[in-house]
């Protein structure tokens, strides 16, 4: 493969990917916070 | 009798009439050594890794020393920690144990800008690689530009070893840079009016749960997504959740301290020693130092015009400036964020907006050499 196409494929799918890995981090934590709310954990700490 | 004491003197003028004969070289990289360690005494320029690395220059620039021949002592550091990528790896357990993603977790779709903050990486490889150096070498240098000393020396063990040193001096003199580098492009880029954007103060709304989760989360997320990366994530990751979990603080302790420490001497010595005259003082040497300082610069331009864009989407609630924290070089991207915030309203703090992004830029920039990593495997390169 030659630089250029070398370069241009790995800019696109590393840029692309960087973007896709940690947009689906962020919905994740964004469920994972849906999930595990703080209120409610701090309600079942005071109860135990 | 005579000859031997004869023999004997001539073994212990040995190195000093190199040094005056064909020791030209080893001159210049013995100033070189001293350069960087009044960087790093005088100038407190990353003293932590400068002074081991100033020293290990030193040391194997003295001629016949033989210290990086197979047995001596700094080739035995060199193989034991960063001809495997070990010791950057255990830096990563400290970096991880030492950071809080509590900002980050907090708004979590601030994570998009430490993926902006990595354009500069990919940008760079494209130099290099115009520059003429062979893919692999580009790649490594390109890493520069994650602004994050180990995972650019993990890269570069691999890949361009021949090469670890000026990359690895680049990379943690430039992350000293980022308060001088930063702030003209943040200002170049951004309005009087953006600048002084106030944003909301974030709401504690995070459970522990959800913090113990996190690096849970990360490393199978970001392992399936990019395995090659998968130590460089898994160890700061790894880090992170003996911090959350709360049950393992001897070792958490341990892991940003003593560990850190003593891996961090060892490395920047490790890393001093490639830097022998013979390997280090040529032209690429230069053009590397001159791609890294692009590097930091592109990641800087691409973070801002990002935080442009979601100011703009977001009718003007986020103040573009964030985007400068959005490189992998923490606490001191989100320190420069939060200066230049203040310099154009006094009321302005910006801190933990910044920290949010700049501790996503520290996951950016993992996912960012993981992701390069995985599509180098999957073109069959490595």
């Amino acid at each position: 493969m030659d630089n250029l196409s070398f370069g241009l494929t790995l800019t696109l799918v590393g840029v692309g990917g960087t973007f896709l890995t940690l947009w689906v981090l962020a919905l994740v934590v964004d469920l994972l916070k849906k999930l595990f709310p703080l209120a409610a954990q701090e309600e079942s700490d005071k109860k135990a | 009798m005579l000859e031997s004491v004869i023999a004997g003197l001539s073994g212990l003028a040995s190195g000093t009439t190199f040094l005056f004969t064909q020791g030209l070289e080893n001159v210049i990289m013995l100033l070189i050594a001293g350069v960087l360690l009044y960087l790093g005494v005088k100038k407190q320029v990353e003293p932590l890794l400068l002074v081991p690395i100033g020293f290990g220059c030193l040391l194997v620039n003295i001629p016949l020393s033989d210290l990086m021949d197979q047995g001596g002592f700094l080739r035995t550091l060199y193989d034991a920690g960063v001809a495997n990528e070990l010791f950057p790896l255990l830096i990563f357990v400290g970096i991880g144990a030492m950071t809080d993603f509590g900002p980050l977790l907090e708004n979590p779709r601030i994570l998009l800008f430490g993926a902006a903050g990595q354009v500069g990486i990919f940008l760079t490889l494209l130099l290099a690689l115009a520059l003429g150096f062979p893919q692999l070498e580009a790649v490594a240098i390109a890493v520069i530009g994650a602004c994050d000393g180990p995972t650019a020396i993990y890269v570069a063990s691999q890949y361009a070893p021949q090469l670890l040193g000026p990359i690895s001096v680049a990379a943690y003199s430039y992350m000293a840079l980022v308060p001088i580098i930063q702030p003209p492009i943040m200002k170049a880029l951004t309005t009087p009016a953006e600048r002084v954007i106030r944003m909301k103060s974030l709401k504690k709304s995070v459970s522990p749960a959800t913090k113990i989760l996190f690096p849970i989360v990360v490393t199978i997320i970001g392992g399936l997504i990019a395995p090659k990366g998968l130590p460089l994530l898994g160890t700061i990751m790894l880090g992170n959740f003996m911090r959350e979990s709360g049950v393992v603080a001897r070792l958490t302790k341990a892991s940003e301290n003593e560990i850190a420490n003593i891996v961090t001497l060892f490395l920047g010595l490790a890393i001093g020693a490639t830097m022998e005259g013979h390997a280090f003082l040529k032209p690429t040497t230069l053009a590397i130092f001159a791609l890294g300082f692009i590097a930091i610069s592109l990641d800087t331009v691409a973070g801002v015009l990002f935080g442009k864009l979601v100011c703009k989407l977001t009718g003007g609630k986020v103040n573009p400036l964030i985007g400068a924290a959005g490189i992998s070089a923490y606490p001191m991207a989100a320190r420069v964020v939060q200066t230049q915030g203040l310099r154009y309203d006094k009321k302005n703090h910006l801190l933990m907006h910044a920290a949010g992004a700049n501790t996503g830029g520290q996951i950016g920039s993992v996912v960012a050499a993981a992701v390069m990593l995985s599509v180098l495997k999957g073109m069959g390169l490595i």
